[in-house]
């Protein structure tokens, strides 16, 4: 047992990270927003959280803390230009703030550049992201009991509909784009920290893509769902090794797969059985 | 200096222009995202550039490589995108199975062709260069450019003077409404599809000329920058995205004399996210699209 985590510690790192990620996205597409800004707070919080230990000598929970802030105050700003746009909109606006911050990081002159920012203190282990992963989930699933779970489900089903019961739909927007930003730096940091070294090019639309695919396998709605949905897609590159360079294919399969015959991901199989 | 600088944007904006028309072909009859079409931009690249090696004369392998594009496009309607209609699945769920395609598509081609950048065979290329006064111009930017303008008249003259641009327009403006016309909508997506993803693999056949350089990869460049060009242009129109390819060729190669090379790219994406915040129906879009 002991030994099967020691073989595969690297793996089990890159899941609980992955499912942080998911379960960040999972919250703007709960609201029903197609927000695909997750790489980017990622990315931003890993640099200054990144920036921090190297120059100032900071330890995992003051970049954590510092990673998770920078990225929800942009998401604070970023969210009031975006505020009025929708669907496909809404995800090309995303997508291009997305590819802004990855050009920004790098041309910006503390970054380290293409090449990327090394020698980052390696100090998220397995306990640490776990306890993220922990403490997020106890924290959604406190947040899916409250009432402003109903009012986030409101407002994905019918937004005229929640704004005429009295919901701030703005308002609730604003919130799940900030506590997105914040679970996704927290995950940035970890993987900077766990990592060693970043480049700006982790932080671009693949990876976006990929926290994408992991939501929709696992069921949008549901933070289990999200969870597994990022497990399976961590360790099926891995699985089918095998498959050498058409190792990809599987993965675009199994999205197509859950898309056209089940259209509610895993989560949506358990609750269709349950 | 700055005149050489125009021509290649005008290199340029003529093949992000032909790439551009099939993206915003599809979002404006169907009104999705097609994710996948950088993918098969590439695939046609790809096998323009096999067949280039098994002897077949370049003209040739070009023009099946558009075709084999064309067909790729057809099927990954049939596959990603028919059964969500049928389903009524709206606008987002197709923008994700086309994620799952093009990474089909791309793992495909990964595997068949290795993730290495290959180069179009030795002699498969004119490299006769033309000097006007300080100008220097290769002789294969000019079929390239010669190439684009010509799809691009053609697509112009297929939409606006044949039955079948009739039923595309048609079926771009009201769906509902064509079908009950007795316009066969399945029939017209279908060869939607074709002519968009056909277009799109020329650009993919032509930059892989342009920079003899053809890679698993090279679609990840053009896909975003296709985005910017259609937000530009307005989401779904023809005549705008071939405006907003050529302006931003030009606003790019200019960018890199002015400015230098480390911001050329964020250009595309700080227009976009202006635009779209803006006016979010582009140059020329007719439509108030914030809600779609």
């Amino acid at each position: 047992m002991l030994q099967f985590f020691a073989q595969h510690s690297k793996l089990i790192d890159e899941i609980g990270i992955n499912a942080l990620l998911a379960l960040s996205l999972s919250l703007s597409l709960r609201a029903g927003s197609l927000a695909l800004a997750q790489a980017a707070f990622m990315g931003l919080a890993a640099y200054v959280g990144s920036i921090g230990a190297v120059r100032f000598g900071w330890n995992l929970l003051e970049a954590t803390l510092a990673g998770a802030l920078a990225a929800a105050a942009v998401a604070a700003i970023l969210a009031l230009p975006i505020g009025r746009l929708r669907g496909v909109f809404l995800a090309i606006a995303t997508i291009g703030f997305g590819e802004i911050a990855r050009i920004a990081e790098i041309n910006a002159p503390i970054t380290g550049g293409a090449e990327g920012f090394s020698n980052i203190p390696n100090d998220a282990g397995t306990v640490a992201i776990y306890a993220a992963l922990v403490a997020t989930g106890i924290a959604l699933g406190l947040f899916g009991r409250s009432k402003s779970a109903l009012a986030l489900a409101a407002t994905r089903e019918d937004e005229s509909a929640a704004r005429g019961v009295g919901i701030d739909v703005a308002a609730v927007r604003l919130r799940t784009l900030v506590a997105g930003a914040i679970v996704a730096g927290v995950a940035g940091v970890l993987y900077a920290h766990a990592n060693f070294f970043i480049t700006p090019g982790d932080f671009g639309f693949p990876r976006m893509e990929q926290i994408l695919v992991s939501c929709v396998i696992g069921g949008v709605t549901s933070s289990l769902g999200a969870v597994l949905g990022a497990t399976l897609m961590t360790v099926l590159p891995e699985a089918v090794r095998f498959l050498h360079d058409y190792r990809e294919v599987s993965t675009g399969a199994i999205l197509l797969g859950f898309i056209l015959f089940a259209p509610g991901g895993i989560a949506g199989l358990w609750q269709r059985r349950a | 200096m700055i005149l050489q600088q125009c021509a290649n944007g005008i290199f340029l904006g003529a093949v992000y222009a032909l790439f551009a028309i099939g993206y915003t072909l599809v979002f404006g009859v169907l009104d999705i995202l097609n994710l996948a079409h950088a993918a098969i931009f590439m695939a046609a690249a790809f096998i323009a550039l096999w067949l280039a090696g098994t002897g077949v004369t370049l003209p040739l392998a070009i023009l099946a490589a558009i075709a084999f594009a064309g067909l790729l496009g057809v099927l990954l309607d049939r596959v990603a995108f028919a059964p969500l209609r049928r389903r009524n699945a709206g606008t987002l769920v197709p923008l994700i199975s086309s994620i799952g395609a093009a990474i089909i598509i791309q793992g495909v081609f990964r595997g068949l062709f290795g993730p290495d950048e290959r180069a179009f065979p030795a002699g498969a290329l004119a490299a006769r260069q033309f000097h006007l006064g300080t100008l220097t111009v290769g002789a294969l930017d000019l079929v390239i450019l010669a190439t684009a303008l010509g799809l691009m008249l053609g697509l112009s003259y297929v939409l606006r003077s044949t039955a079948l641009g009739r039923n595309i327009r048609a079926v771009a403006d009201d769906r509902v409404a064509a079908a009950l016309l007795g316009i066969d909508l399945e029939r017209t997506i279908a060869l939607t599809f074709f002519i968009a993803s056909a277009l799109g693999g020329a650009a993919g056949i032509l930059i892989g000329l342009q920079y003899n350089s053809v890679s698993t990869d090279m679609g990840g460049r053009i896909e975003l920058k296709g985005l910017a060009i259609i937000v530009l242009g307005g989401m779904g129109s023809v005549t705008g995205a071939v405006i907003g390819a050529f302006i931003l060729g030009l606003v790019e190669t200019l960018a890199v004399a002015w400015v230098g090379s480390s911001y050329r790219d964020a250009i595309a994406f700080g227009v976009m996210f202006v635009l779209l915040v803006v006016r979010p129906s582009g140059l020329l879009g007719k439509r108030a699209l914030r809600a779609a």
